[in-house]
């Protein structure tokens, strides 16, 4: 058997009495290019903070570099060639390139004091290693999403990296971008250098992966090569259950419009949006990281009002020039990250649910009636059949699943005639996203104009009618969800925006 | 050369330069002083103290906090220093004080250090904290009245002076004193351990992103620690100047100083978030605020309206950033935001 | 079902709120030190018409310092507010009554005084308010500049003394007794209290608040006018300011824009006991107002040992707060409420 880079052997790691990992062991050989895959909430982050040392298991072994450790500190993690890149690429956006470069190396070296020539030096080698030309004294804060990336990678493969994990990588990136990726991680596999996909969705990394391992709900479901892996099977690895391939179909859609735009634009996000939305119809919006479907939602939302063209709603132009506006005129948002924009964690469930309609319950004189603001929580919690003892409760006591159904309890109470949902399953574990997506398709079906934004290609082409693809800040195709394949799309989604003229 | 400019033009300190460069015309328009000799060296005099005291509360501010208790805690050090040299009747040098204050003073940042580096609470309220505790010792446990007489030494360092600068026209004469010296010696410091130490890349870091610095492998909470230990001695060496220079130990002459250095740190284009400023930044601040402080004389206006001078200082350079970064903000492209 | 619902409430209080709950522990445990350690001044009347006389001043501060801090904001401004309205209306009175005035001409003038001073401080506060909302200062810096302006004015209105001299029917009615018993003052703050209670918990904008400290970007998202909360927030902060500058006024008789410098300091240290989160979005009243209880006691009880200095008073605040912090993040990390056994809060 070969030497290992890393090996963890029965990890188990609980927070506040919930188990995150249970006897997790992954073994990653010298220059394997290895997958680690399961859905949001399954322990994979924390198991990568395990694996780097943020984290220490309350069981199990880290064997790395011949030397077995019942925990890890971030230093020895590094000193030991294991690295990671998170996410958020964990940059400081203060701080110039070179020096969120090569601060790591000076760190990793104990160093008591530093020389801006050497870490020059250590920067401009770094970005050599991928042929990556960039500003050393830009700040980092100044970078796009692709440019910070690859940052995070050059920094990741100057100390001497025996293991690089990626955590979600190409998110965000082209379908060059991700080209120009696997280039990388096969150079650095000829070097022995070793890279930990973790991904929650296959086609992203199968063509380049070598070995995947799968866990679900903290536990390890299976460690297998890509050939005894198709979609069916790695979905029921990732789900624990099999999938139902329905796809929506609406029961009734109205003839007039209920919203639509003409030439929308906000500029430097995206430009020339048509699209139209009519009662009893789910519309998918689907877009990479960056596209613009985030900005063009907040624009309907009036969040972030748009520079240029018009907003229809019932056929009349309307002004959405703030987001009382847009309530005001029937429009709902579930925003994309529910923790930072969604929910007020410390406050209770119902005044989570009432408060965009709280001042319905206030009388003549000013005063709040709590009773019946209580009981409009009380049954849209019946109603969404959200899992609490108590809807007094703080709303951090909920799952994810639970706390989503809460924001879409918000806006039904607003009695909204158009909802926009941004990427409305993230993080929302698999009985609470089937629910989810049930309550939209019965929403539809009651007269509610729907748009759906995600990026999870399988839930807009399974739950909405049409789906319109947005690339570089465009709408480049709309196409029909039963007739198109989730590679198609996946296709229109990261094409090249250089190769893409104008409109598509 | 063109680089330079454009990177010139897009510094805070660069406008700041300009706005002192403006005040001080005005004043000297106003009142034909503000150029002479001596007028210049009384601003280096009476830049002294608050510019020691502004290096510390400027690393604080990098790291992403706001300290209130450096007034207090270098009362303290200096109090206690006094007095008990005083008691013991030492008539020797001046180096026994500053060894002495350093002491205090490293062990009042350490008690700092601890609550800052462990607790989740904002610097501010922690410091407010503190800051009772020191001004209660002080006042309670030791009593503390004013002291006349110095150690000998101590009043002699405050009476040495460097240079005598005199007024040609009015024969007003000015001490540059020795303590500048101090001043110079404390900012020279800072910045090589704020640009070429990692402790001081460290505070930027932690200042940016905490999180992202205790992944990168700095040891976030030693670094707080020490960085309240480093800033207690750097307030203790303040307050013994002050009380050198003024030769006189007077317990609560420094207290209520911290929200001007505040000021003067984010005039020079610190943020309060953390993460950023410069030390040139912090000394144009601080030479800012005390022009504005020492000159209102010359142009003849009445001192009580310091107060006002001030406030307004504050509320305009904050809100000129403010303004500029919601600008950039709504200016910066979204897809580049991402 | 029916009998767990009616007990509910009671263990959900006790456990939601252990920190309340510390605080009235602390109270009793230290009136019944008091109690028997100075028993007769803890039975002497004057005691606690002293007490009553005193706390106003820095109570009223810490209500408006409360709400700014429960929407993740703070005022360092309301000492610099207390006292340039104190100065401002002293300044009114004696120009309406100057010495010597009939005394309805010096009723006209503490009425008027009254009224100019909680105008200002709203228009004060207000001003807070709009720098924090729209200008996007951060509230530190916003209040640490105002302080040091409306200071500022308050020594460019006297040339920086006092102003004293006020018509007697000020002092008059600010030392009536109620009943023959409670001191003006008192009234004054429990009306105060009363007030923002409906506020905070019968109103619509008192929820809004938590939500708003809870989560900006959220409360955006919901259709909250975040900015006119704000605004309304801080002027709430300066009325309450400019209350406690009245009450100084009448307990010195003279007002000075040096007065009460230690109150910033203690009005937040009150609402830091009190359980209000500094980052917002929780704390309750009734905790800031037994942090604010237990400091009067505390200090009363101190001032009957002849041999504990005025000066220790610092001293025990700070540590008091510290402690606190301590004392909170303790019993975080170790899910005290866990160990009360609430059993529906894990899912």
């Amino acid at each position: 058997m070969v030497d290992n880079v890393i090996a963890v052997r029965d990890i188990g790691k609980a927070f506040a009495g919930v188990q995150a990992l249970d006897g997790i062991t992954l073994e990653i050989a010298p220059g394997e290019i290895h997958c680690l895959a399961g859905e949001n909430g399954s322990g994979k982050s924390t198991l990568i903070k395990v694996m780097s040392g943020v984290h220490a298991p309350d069981t199990g072994t880290i064997e790395l570099n011949g030397k077995t450790f019942s925990k890890l500190s971030p230093i020895e993690a590094i000193s030991n060639g294991v690295q990671v890149i998170y996410q958020d690429f964990s940059v400081f956006p203060n701080l110039t390139v070179m020096e969120n470069l090569a601060l790591n190396a000076e760190l990793a070296a104990h160093r008591t004091f530093v020389s801006w020539k050497r870490m020059r030096a250590v920067a401009e080698e770094a970005i050599a290693k991928i042929n990556f030309t960039i500003d050393l004294d830009e700040k980092v804060g100044q970078l796009s999403v692709a440019q910070k990336q690859l940052v995070a990678i050059s920094r990741a493969l100057m100390s001497d990296a025996k293991l690089i994990i990626m955590d979600e990588p190409t998110t965000a990136l082209t379908k060059r971008e991700v080209d120009a990726l696997f280039a990388i991680i096969l150079d650095l596999k000829a070097r022995g250098i070793a890279t930990l996909f973790v991904s929650h969705k296959l086609d992203e990394v199968f063509e380049i992966s070598e070995r995947f391992t799968i866990i679900r709900n903290g536990k390890s479901v299976i460690t297998c090569l890509p050939e005894e892996l198709d979609h069916a099977t790695f979905s029921h690895h990732m789900t624990g259950r099999e999938f139902d391939d329905d796809h929506f179909v609406p029961e009734h859609v109205s003839e007039e419009p209920i919203l639509e735009t003409r030439g929308l634009g906000v500029d430097g996000a995206f430009a020339d949006v048509d699209l139209t939305l009519r009662k009893g119809e789910i519309l998918g919006i689907t877009g990479l990281l960056g596209s613009g479907r985030t900005e063009l939602a907040l624009s309907l939302f009036g969040s972030k009002p748009a520079d240029s063209g018009k907003i229809l709603i019932n056929g009349e132009v309307v002004e959405v020039g703030s987001v009382r506006a847009a309530i005001a005129h029937g429009i709902g948002y579930v925003p994309e990250d529910r923790l930072t924009e969604g929910l007020f964690l410390e406050r209770s469930i119902s005044s989570n649910i009432v408060i965009s309609e709280i001042d319905s319950f206030v009388s003549k004189f000013g005063a709040l009636d709590q009773r019946k603001a209580d009981a409009e929580g009380q049954r849209w919690v019946d109603e969404l059949k959200i899992a609490t003892p108590n809807p007094a409760n703080p709303v951090n006591t909920l799952s994810g699943g639970n706390q989503q159904r809460i924001v879409l309890a918000k806006w039904l109470a607003t009695h909204p005639k158009i909802l926009i949902l941004n990427g409305p399953t993230v993080g929302v574990d698999i009985g609470s996203k089937h629910d989810i997506h049930r309550i939209l398709r019965t929403l539809a079906s009651e007269g509610l104009g729907v748009i759906i934004i995600s990026d999870d290609i399988p839930e807009v082409i399974q739950n909405c009618n049409r789906v319109m693809a947005m690339n570089a800040g465009r709408i480049v195709a709309e196409i029909d969800p039963r007739t198109t394949t989730e590679s198609e799309l996946a296709e229109l989604m990261s094409k090249d925006p250089s190769t893409i003229d104008g409109k598509g | 050369m063109a680089k330079l400019v454009r990177k010139l033009t897009k510094s805070n300190e660069f406008y700041l330069l300009l706005v002192i460069i403006a005040v001080s015309i005005v004043i000297q328009l106003r009142s034909g002083q503000f150029f002479s000799a001596n007028n210049l060296v009384d601003l280096a005099n009476a830049m002294v103290v608050p510019g020691i005291f502004a290096v510390g509360a400027f690393m604080v501010l990098v790291a992403g906090g706001i300290d209130v208790s450096f007034p207090a805690l270098a009362s303290l050090s200096v109090y206690a220093t006094t007095r008990v040299l005083v008691d013991a009747g030492y008539t020797g040098g001046v180096w026994l004080p500053f060894l002495m204050v350093i002491v205090v003073g490293a062990i009042l940042g350490a008690f700092n250090g601890l609550f800052t580096s462990r607790f989740v609470v904002p610097v501010l309220i922690i410091t407010l904290g503190t800051a009772s505790v020191f001004s209660g010792v002080m006042q309670g446990v030791f009593k503390s009245v004013q002291i006349p007489n110095l150690p000998q030494g101590m009043s002699d360092f405050g009476r040495s002076t460097l240079f005598v600068a005199t007024n040609p026209e009015s024969g007003l004469t000015s001490n540059m004193p020795v303590a500048f010296l101090i001043l110079v010696a404390v900012v020279a410091v800072a910045f090589v351990v704020m640009r070429y130490t990692t402790f001081g890349r460290g505070l930027y870091a932690i200042g940016g992103d905490e999180s992202a610095a205790a992944r990168a492998g700095f040891k976030v909470r030693k670094i707080k620690f020490w960085l309240f230990v480093i800033v207690g001695i750097i307030a203790s060496l303040a307050g013994l100047v002050r009380t050198s220079m003024m030769d006189q130990m007077h317990p609560t002459n420094l207290l209520g100083m911290e929200l001007m250095v505040i000021a003067a740190v984010v005039l020079g284009g610190a943020s309060i978030t953390g993460g950023t400023g410069t030390l040139t930044g912090t000394m144009l601040g601080t030479l800012l605020i005390v022009i504005v402080q020492n000159s209102m004389i010359l142009v003849g206006i009445p001192t009580f309206w310091q107060g006002f001078a001030l406030g307004t200082l504050i509320l305009v350079g904050t809100g000129i950033s403010a303004v500029q970064l919601t600008r950039s903000r709504k200016r910066a492209p979204a897809l580049v935001q991402g | 079902m029916s009998a767990l619902t009616t007990l509910t409430p009671l263990r959900d209080r006790l456990t939601r709120d252990p920190h309340v709950t510390r605080l009235a522990v602390i109270l009793v445990l230290l009136l019944t030190f008091f109690m028997l350690v100075k028993t007769k001044n803890f039975f002497g009347i004057a005691t606690w018409q002293s007490m009553a006389v005193q706390f106003p001043e820095f109570g009223l501060m810490a209500l408006g310092v409360m709400l700014t801090m429960i929407i993740g904001g703070i005022d360092l401004s309301v000492v610099g507010v207390a006292n340039m309205t104190a100065i401002g209306s002293a300044t009114l009175m004696m120009s309406i009554a100057p010495t010597g005035s009939d005394s309805p001409q010096g009723y006209l003038a503490v009425v008027a005084a009254i009224a100019f001073s909680l105008i200002v401080g709203a228009i004060a506060g207000a001003f807070n308010g709009f720098l924090i909302a729209k200008v996007k200062i951060p509230a530190i810096l916003v209040t640490l500049g105002t302080f040091e302006l409306f200071t500022g004015i308050a020594v460019i209105i006297t040339g920086g003394k006092p102003a004293s001299g006020l018509p007697a029917q000020y002092g008059e009615i600010m030392a009536q007794r109620v009943f023959g018993i409670i001191p003006m003052p008192l009234i004054i703050f429990i009306l105060a209290t009363v007030v923002i209670a409906l506020i905070m918990y019968k109103t619509a904008f008192g929820t809004k608040l938590y939500m708003l400290g809870s989560n900006e970007t959220a409360a955006q998202f919901s259709g909250l006018k975040t900015d006119n909360l704000i605004i309304r927030t801080y002027m709430t902060s300066g009325i309450y300011a400019a209350a406690a500058g009245l009450v100084m006024l009448a307990n010195y008789n003279s007002a000075k824009a040096d007065y009460g410098s230690t109150y910033t300091l203690l009005a937040v240290l009150i609402v830091v006991l009190g359980g209000v989160n500094p980052n917002g979005g929780s704390g309750r009243l009734s905790g800031v107002i037994l942090a604010v209880v237990v400091l009067q006691v505390l200090s009363s009880l101190l001032n009957t040992f002849p041999n504990i200095s005025n000066f220790y008073r610092p001293l025990i605040w700070g540590g008091v707060l510290l402690l606190v912090i301590v004392v909170n993040q303790w019993t975080k990390k170790n899910r005290l409420s866990r160990l009360f056994g609430v059993k529906g809060n894990k899912s």
